[in-house]
C-alpha cells in the first residue's frame, strides 16, 4: 500500500500547483478522515484488532480526494469520507471483503447527493470551470461539431495537468508515471490498466473514424475525466477486481466500453467511476471463470 | 530455454553447501531403521532381537506389491524391534542395531571401479531394484520397481531423470551429479533398460552449469556403454522439479487431472535413484546410505554427507557444526515442501534429502492478516489452482466444493503460501483439506 501512496504523489504535487494548497488540505481532510472512520469502527463496532496499519484507509482517502473538485467543502469531503469508509468498506467487514471500491462509493455518492457542489470546478488560467469533457457534452449536444470543442481544449494542457476537473484526475503525465512506478513494482499488472485504455481508445477511434465530427478523438478521451487515474489506480484495487489475469482482461474490457457508452450517450459527461463500479459488481462472476488448466 | 508454462516464483536458491564435496559420515553407535520408510505397506521384519546382522542383510522383507525391502545399514546385533518415533513424532515399527565394526555381506562389490557394461534385461534389472529395496530418492519414496513396472495397457516412452534440485537450499542431487556422473549415467541407462524406453533426457536447471557441463562431456565419451541421453538445460523456476513441472517443461506433454505420468508415457525418475539403481544392478549394493544435505545458515559447517540409513539426525547436525544457539526449527527436506522435525533423535531415511537448520529471524511465521484478495496465488499456482477458495472452502468444511476445485491437483509446493502478502497458511489449509475430502472419497468407495 505504501507504493501506492509513493506512485500517486507526483499527481498530488501537479494538482496543488494547478489549484493551489487548498487541494493539500482536502487531501488531509479525507485521509484523516478515512483513517479515523476506520479505527472507530474497528474498535467500536466490529472489536477487532486495528486494521488502520495496513494503510488502505489512507490509500481510500487520498484516491477519494483525488475524485473531488477543489472547491469543495470540507464538512463534504468529511461525509464522503464516512460513506466510503462505513458504507462501502467496513460494513462488509473491511479490507479484502468488500466488493466495490469505497473511494468510488464515497464519490459517487456525494456526486449524486450533492451535484452542484460536486460538479462545479473552480476555473484554470482564466478558461470556464466546467471540465473538457463536460465542455465537449454541452458543445456537441447544442448542435456544435468537434472542431468547436478542440478550439477550446489545448493537447498540452490536459497533459499536464492545467485543465479544470477532479484534482487528482487531471495531470495525466503524472498519474502515467505513477502507473508505471506501481507496474515496475509488481503492485498490479498491466492486464486491467491495458485493458480499460485500450478499450476505450479503440471503441472511439471506431466511432471518430467513422463521424469525426459527432465524436472525440481517441487521444481526448484517454487524456480526460478519470481514465488514467481509473485506469491505473481505482480499478486494480486488488479486493474489488478479479483474482486471476485473464479476468482482470475481462473487468477491464467492460470499464473501457461502459465509461465510453456513458460519456457519449449517458447522461453524465463522465462514466469512469459508474463503470467501474458496476464491473465491480461483476467481480463475483469473473472470480468464476476457473484458470485455465493444461 | 525451457521451463513449465504456468506460474512459479523465485525463492532465494541458498545453496550453501554447493562446493562442499560429499564426506562419509562415521558409524555411529547405533542406528534405528524404521520398516516404513516408503509410500505402500511397511516392510514384514525378518530379524528378531538378538539377531547378528551385517551391511546389507536383508532385515526387512517388502510387505506386498506397493512395499520397498529394508536392509541392515551396519553390522552388530539386533537390540530391539518395536516401534519408535519418526521425525515427526510418530512411532513406527523399526529394528535398532548395536554397531559392531563395519563387515559387509561379501556379495556386495564395495571396490570403486566403474562398472559400465550391463548384459541383464529388463526384468531381471527390475527384480534387482526391487531386492535392494529402493525408493524415489527425490524425497518422494515411492517404490521404484512399482514405478517402472507401468500398469497394462500402459506403456512408457519417455524417461526423465529429475537432476532440478529447485528446492532452496539442497545440494545433495548437485554433488551426486557432479562427483559419480558415469555411476548416474550407467543408472539412468539401465532404467531406461527396465522401462524399454529409447527417449531419455535429464532435466537440470541451469545454475548447475557446471552439473550439465559435466554429464554432457561423460556422456558423450561414455557413448559406446550407454544409449543417447539429452540433458536438457532448464531455466531456473520454482518448482521444476515437480513431476508434472518437469515433464511438460521437458516434452510440453500435460498430465491429466488426477492422472500419473505413465498417461501420457512419461516416467520421472530422481538422479540419486539413478545411482542407487547402479548400485544396486552393478555392485549388488542395497540402498542402506544415501547422501543428505545439512545444512542452514547458523550452521557451523554445511555439508554435504554420505550416511548410513538409520544414523540419528542429531549425529549429522553436530558433524556440521552443531545445533547453533538461535536454533528455532529443523526441517526434513527443503523450507519449501519439508516437514517440521519434532524429534531429533529420529533417523536419516532413505527420503532424507536434506535437514535444515533455521534460525529464529528464518522460522519466524509473520502474522496472518485477512486476505486482500490480490490473486498473487491463483497467479503463481503452477497447477491453475485457486488457492485463497480452497483455503476458504476447507475452513467452512465445504468439502465437495474443494474436491470440485481440484484440491488433490495441489502438489503442495507451497508457491501460494510463499507469495501471500496477508500471510495466509494457504497449504497448511489445503493439506488439511486434502486429508479430510480423502477420508470422504473413502467413505463412499466402501459404501
Ligand atoms: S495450491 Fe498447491 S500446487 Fe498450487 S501453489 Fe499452492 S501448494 Fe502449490
Ligand atoms: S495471495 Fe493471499 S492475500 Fe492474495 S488472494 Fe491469495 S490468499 Fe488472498
Amino acid at each position: 500500500m505504501g507504493d501506492v501512496l509513493i506512485a500517486l504523489a507526483p499527481a498530488l504535487a501537479v494538482s496543488t500547483w494547478v489549484f493551489g494548497a487548498q487541494v493539500l488540505a482536502i487531501t488531509v481532510v479525507a485521509v484523516g478522515a478515512c483513517v479515523a472512520f476506520e479505527w472507530l469502527i474497528q474498535r467500536y463496532l466490529i472489536k477487532g484488532p486495528a486494521t488502520i496499519g495496513n494503510l488502505s484507509a489512507v490509500v481510500t482517502g487520498v484516491l477519494l480526494a483525488f475524485n473531488l473538485p477543489s472547491s469543495i467543502p470540507l464538512w463534504l469531503v468529511i461525509l464522503g469520507a464516512f460513506v466510503a469508509i462505513a458504507i462501502g468498506k467496513m460494513t462488509f467487514g473491511g479490507l479484502g471483503k468488500n466488493p466495490f471500491n469505497p473511494a468510488l462509493v464515497g464519490r459517487v455518492f456525494l456526486l449524486i447527493a450533492y451535484p452542484v457542489q460536486m460538479t462545479s470546478f473552480p476555473s484554470v488560467d482564466g478558461s470556464s470551470g466546467a471540465t473538457p469533457l463536460a465542455l465537449a457534452k454541452g458543445v456537441i449536444k447544442g448542435g456544435g461539431s468537434v472542431s468547436d470543442v478542440m478550439s477550446q481544449v489545448n493537447f498540452g494542457d490536459l497533459f499536464f495537468g492545467n485543465h479544470g476537473g477532479s484534482f487528482g484526475e487531471v495531470a495525466a503525465l503524472a498519474l502515467i508515471l505513477g502507473g508505471l512506478y506501481l507496474l515496475a513494482r509488481k503492485v498490479i499488472t498491466w492486464h486491467i490498466p491495458l485493458a480499460v485504455l485500450g478499450t476505450m481508445a479503440l471503441f472511439s477511434a471506431v466511432l471518430w473514424f467513422v463521424a469525426p465530427d459527432s465524436y472525440l478523438s481517441p487521444a481526448f478521451h484517454l487524456l480526460t475525466g478519470g481514465a488514467i487515474l481509473g485506469a491505473f489506480f481505482m480499478a486494480t484495487d486488488y479486493s474489488t477486481s478479479p483474482m486471476s489475469r485473464s479476468g482482470g482482461l475481462i473487468f477491464g474490457v467492460g470499464i473501457g466500453l461502459i465509461t465510453i457508452v456513458i460519456r457519449i450517450w449517458g447522461a453524465y459527461p463522465e462514466g469512469m467511476s459508474f463503470a467501474i463500479l458496476i464491473m465491480n459488481s461483476l467481480v463475483p462472476l469473473i472470480n468464476r471463470i476457473k484458470p485455465k488448466r493444461a | 530455454m525451457k521451463t513449465f508454462p504456468r506460474g512459479g516464483i523465485h525463492p532465494p536458491s541458498n545453496k550453501l553447501s554447493s562446493g562442499e564435496a560429499i564426506l562419509p559420515l562415521s558409524l555411529p553407535a547405533s542406528v534405528v531403521v524404521p520398516l516404513s520408510q516408503h509410500i505402500g505397506a511397511p516392510a514384514v521384519a525378518e530379524v528378531a532381537k538378538g539377531d547378528r546382522v551385517v551391511v546389507g542383510q536383508l532385515i526387512g522383507k517388502a510387505g506386498g506389491f506397493v512395499s520397498a525391502s529394508v536392509h541392515s545399514p551396519v553390522s552388530g546385533t539386533v537390540t530391539a524391534v518395536e516401534p519408535l518415533a519418526n521425525g515427526s513424532g510418530i512411532k513406527t515399527p523399526s529394528v535398532v542395531i548395536a554397531v559392531e565394526g563395519d563387515e559387509w555381506l561379501p556379495s556386495i562389490d564395495r571396490s570403486p571401479e566403474l562398472v559400465p557394461e550391463c548384459r541383464l534385461e529388463g526384468p531381471e534389472i527390475l527384480s534387482l531394484i526391487a531386492d535392494a529395496g529402493i525408493v524415489g530418492m527425490g524425497g518422494a519414496t515411492f517404490p521404484t520397481q512399482v514405478k517402472l513396472s507401468p500398469p497394462p495397457g500402459k506403456k512408457a516412452e519417455i524417461l526423465i531423470i529429475n537432476g532440478v534440485e529447485c528446492e532452496p537450499y539442497l545440494t545433495s542431487d548437485h554433488r551426486v551429479m557432479l562427483e559419480h556422473p558415469s555411476q548416474v549415467l550407467v543408472g539412468v541407462g539401465l532404467i531406461a533398460r527396465a522401462l524399454g524406453v529409447e527417449k531419455i533426457f535429464i532435466g537440470i536447471e541451469n545454475n548447475k552449469p557446471d552439473a550439465i557441463e559435466l554429464l554432457r562431456k561423460v556422456a558423450s565419451e561414455m557413448v559406446r556403454v550407454l544409449p543417447s541421453i539429452e540433458i536438457v538445460p532448464l531455466k531456473v523456476r520454482y518448482p521444476q522439479g515437480g513431476e508434472k513441472q518437469l515433464i511438460t517443461a521437458i516434452t510440453g506433454r500435460y498430465v491429466p487431472s488426477m492422472g500419473l505420468p505413465i498417461d501420457i508415457g512419461c516416467v520421472v525418475q530422481n538422479v540419486g535413484t539413478a545411482l542407487a539403481v547402479y548400485e544396486a544392478v552393478q555392485k549388488r549394493k542395497p540402498l542402506i546410505e544415501r547422501v543428505v544435505t545439512v545444512t542452514g545458515k547458523g550452521l557451523g559447517q554445511p555439508s554435504n554427507f554420505l550416511a548410513r540409513i538409520g544414523t540419528p539426525v542429531s549425529a549429522l547436525i553436530e558433524a556440521a557444526g552443531g545445533l547453533p544457539s538461535d536454533a528455532q526449527k529443523v526441517i526434513g527436506g527443503g523450507p519449501m515442501m519439508g516437514r517440521a522435525m519434532s524429534n531429533l533423535d529420529a533417523p536419516v531415511t532413505k527420503g532424507t534429502s536434506g535437514i535444515l537448520v533455521l534460525g529464529a529471524s528464518e522460522a519466524a511465521r509473520c502474522a496472518e492478516t485477512a486476505c486482500i484478495k490480490c490473486g498473487k496465488c491463483v497467479t503463481v499456482c503452477p497447477m491453475a489452482l485457486e488457492p485463497y477458495l480452497l483455503s476458504r472452502l476447507v475452513q467452512k468444511q465445504r468439502w465437495d466444493e474443494a474436491e470440485a476445485g481440484a484440491i488433490f491437483d495441489c502438489i503442495e509446493c507451497g508457491s501460494c503460501a510463499f507469495t501471500c502478502p496477508a500471510r495466509v497458511p494457504l497449504l497448511d489449509w489445503i493439506r488439511l483439506g486434502k486429508t479430510e475430502v480423502n477420508k470422504i472419497i473413502r467413505s463412499r468407495l466402501s459404501c
